[in-house]
């Protein structure tokens, strides 16, 4: 089984995998008060083969809608949701409640600040509170893995708070 | 395939030139570089000249009171003669007229040759006090498979030895990760160098993160975790035939994987639904005995030299301190820190005397030894990120892992904090070091 982001997910729904390599650059979103994520060129690049091909089913469509809703971000040391990331959470819930098939992994990340192996605990804490969330809303266990990276797999780098909040994340990537 | 590289270091006493530090043989490939900076001097380092040896063309990676020196400085307790003061290059103690090296304000005089008899190789070397002439030192070393940069570390550790009462931990090796490009297609290597940084050799690569490397007791084999599989697990692998086995990849974390004194079971750390507890794994059986079992992440387990007790840091207080359990106790864990509100990642000292760790001091992340007895914490780095602290076999000499504007270095600093230096890489990040043991004799 292949875990990919859900861009990468909708070529392969769209049969143009021979076209690519699973290793789609990933899309990463910002948090609120971050900027400069790139991205930009691999959307497009999907919005284009998507109209060539065939139209996308209910279960791609619903995937689709949750491109720009795969990612929670973290305050310093803490494992909790914060509030503005609740909807993020509900989409997803909504959609594996509704797609009992669908599997998800949760990927948890920490900032590069303490010792490597604590992090890795850090990152999975944060990874387990969201998987938790989802379960309270109908979410099955079977759907939903963990992995921690802790601090292994910044999304951005750098040593300045802008960054380390771009890396204190769980990222929602779906199998296909 | 190899390269000698010159620069000047930066001393905050006197500038030094070193010829240190290297690229790799083996692979062809130029990865992670490491470089040699003296960041802080010691002012009483103990001046000694290290004659260059006869019976071989000085300069190169193979000149032996290059190495010699650059291994006696990298001690931070010596200042060695810059060989273009040497007024002499005597290779024999007959040779030595000791008044030149007392205007030379040298305590201490190494002299020395390179000599074949009946088919082998050696290293004949003297040591000599400077002021009285008396001789200290007289041995033969056999160079090991024409492996001249091995025999001169271990004239370098027998001189450190007699000067010091310390076993030099010249011969010895050191394990890091180094990391190369930027997402997503980072590559992620498990290195092993000679402990002056010369020689690094890949033992593993991969693109998915590579940690945590943990010296098996007979210096014949590493633990460490790799996500290969995208998700974590522990692999044991022999450096001689680059032969591994995966020993841990249960479901959740395998993580902090850390050899017992007696080299067949490993100290690990585990998850069940998102819980981290320490565990150890017996290597022969598969059997799991459970360590810790708090609701807190518990992990980055150290075992004290006895085997009797693991040093382990959980965050079950709140933050993150260090705990300490007893194995043949009621396993009863005692906290060990008490000073600053973030210490974790603890690495017994092989007397098992001190306790190296990442503290946050003032606002940085920074290396600290605690004494065991008198529970007294000393800072001993200055950075802002500085993490995996990493004890020579000998006690002399922390590595450890410094991160500065999104670089990583490796950091090298003497256990009484005098003396600092940098192993800088030239590309990608280097970090996670792990000190080998001692080599067999």
């Amino acid at each position: 089984m292949k875990f990919t982001h859900v861009l990468a997910v909708a070529f392969l729904a769209l049969g143009l995998a021979a076209c690519t390599k699973p290793k789609q650059t990933k899309p990463v979103d910002s948090p609120p008060a971050a900027t400069t994520e790139t991205g930009g060129a691999s959307t497009s690049a999907v919005d284009e083969t998507a109209t060539a091909a065939q139209p996308l089913t209910a279960q791609q469509r619903a995937l689709a809608t949750l491109k720009s809703k795969n990612i929670v971000y973290f305050d310093y040391n803490s494992s909790e949701i914060p509030q503005q990331y609740l909807a993020v959470v509900s989409a997803n819930a909504a959609y594996l409640v509704k797609y009992p098939t669908a599997r998800l992994r949760l990927e948890g990340n920490t900032d590069e600040r303490g010792s490597r192996e604590y992090n890795i605990g850090l990152g999975e804490r944060r990874a387990q509170t969201v998987r938790r969330a989802l379960m309270a809303q109908g979410v099955a266990d079977g759907q939903v893995t963990t992995v921690s990276y802790g601090e292994e797999r910044p999304a951005v780098p750098g040593d300045d708070e802008a960054a380390y909040a771009q890396n204190r994340r769980v990222e929602f990537v779906y199998a296909q | 395939m190899q390269s000698v590289k010159s620069w000047v270091a930066r001393s905050a006493f006197r500038p030094v030139t070193l010829g240190l530090v290297l690229l790799l043989a083996g692979t062809g490939v130029g990865h992670a570089q490491l470089r040699l900076d003296v960041t802080e001097g010691v002012r009483d380092a103990v001046p000694i000249a290290v004659v260059p040896f006869g019976g071989q063309a000085g300069g190169g990676p193979n000149d032996v009171a290059d190495i010699v020196a650059g291994d006696l400085r990298l001690s931070g307790r010596f200042a060695p003669l810059d060989r273009k003061d040497m007024v002499a290059r005597p290779t024999s103690g007959s040779e030595i007229r000791f008044q030149d090296w007392r205007l030379l304000k040298s305590d201490y005089i190494v002299v020395g040759r390179v000599v074949t008899e009946r088919g082998v190789t050696a290293l004949a070397f003297e040591l000599f006090n400077v002021q009285t002439g008396e001789p200290l030192l007289a041995e033969t070393v056999p160079v090991p498979s024409l492996n001249m940069r091995a025999a001169a570390h271990r004239v370098a550790d027998l001189v450190f030895e007699r000067l010091t009462g310390i076993p030099g931990a010249f011969s010895t090796r050191i394990a890091y990760v180094s990391v190369e490009g930027t997402a997503p297609s980072r590559r992620y290597r498990l290195l092993v160098a000679d402990a002056d940084g010369f020689n690094p050799r890949a033992v593993t690569e991969s693109n998915e993160p590579l940690m945590s490397p943990s010296w098996s007791p007979d210096g014949q084999e590493l633990a460490y975790v790799s996500f290969e599989t995208r998700t974590s697990a522990i692999y044991v692998q022999r450096l001689s035939t680059g032969e591994r086995r995966r020993v841990s990849a249960r479901a959740g974390i395998n993580g902090a994987p850390a050899f017992a004194p007696d080299g067949r079971r490993l100290a690990v750390t585990l998850s069940r639904n998102g819980n981290l507890d320490i565990y150890i794994l017996d290597l022969g059986t598969q059997a799991l005995t459970r360590v810790t079992s708090d609701d807190a992440i518990d992990t980055e387990a150290a075992w004290s030299p006895d085997g009797k007790s693991i040093y382990f840091t959980s965050d079950r207080a709140g933050s993150a301190q260090v705990y300490r359990v007893d194995l043949n106790g009621a396993k009863v864990a005692e906290r060990v820190t008490f000073t600053n509100s973030y210490n974790a990642r603890p690495r017994v000292s092989p007397s098992g005397t001190d306790l190296a760790m990442v503290t946050l001091d003032r606002g940085d992340y920074r290396i600290a030894v605690m004494d065991l007895k008198s529970r007294t914490l000393r800072v001993l780095s200055d950075g802002q990120q500085d993490e995996s602290p990493s004890f020579a076999p000998n006690g002399a000499t922390i590595i450890y892992a410094s991160q500065s504007r999104g670089s990583g270095d490796l950091a090298l600093v003497s256990s009484d904090g005098r003396f600092q230096e940098r192993l800088r890489s030239d590309s990608g990040d280097v970090r996670d070091p792990a000190w080998s043991p001692f080599p067999a004799r």
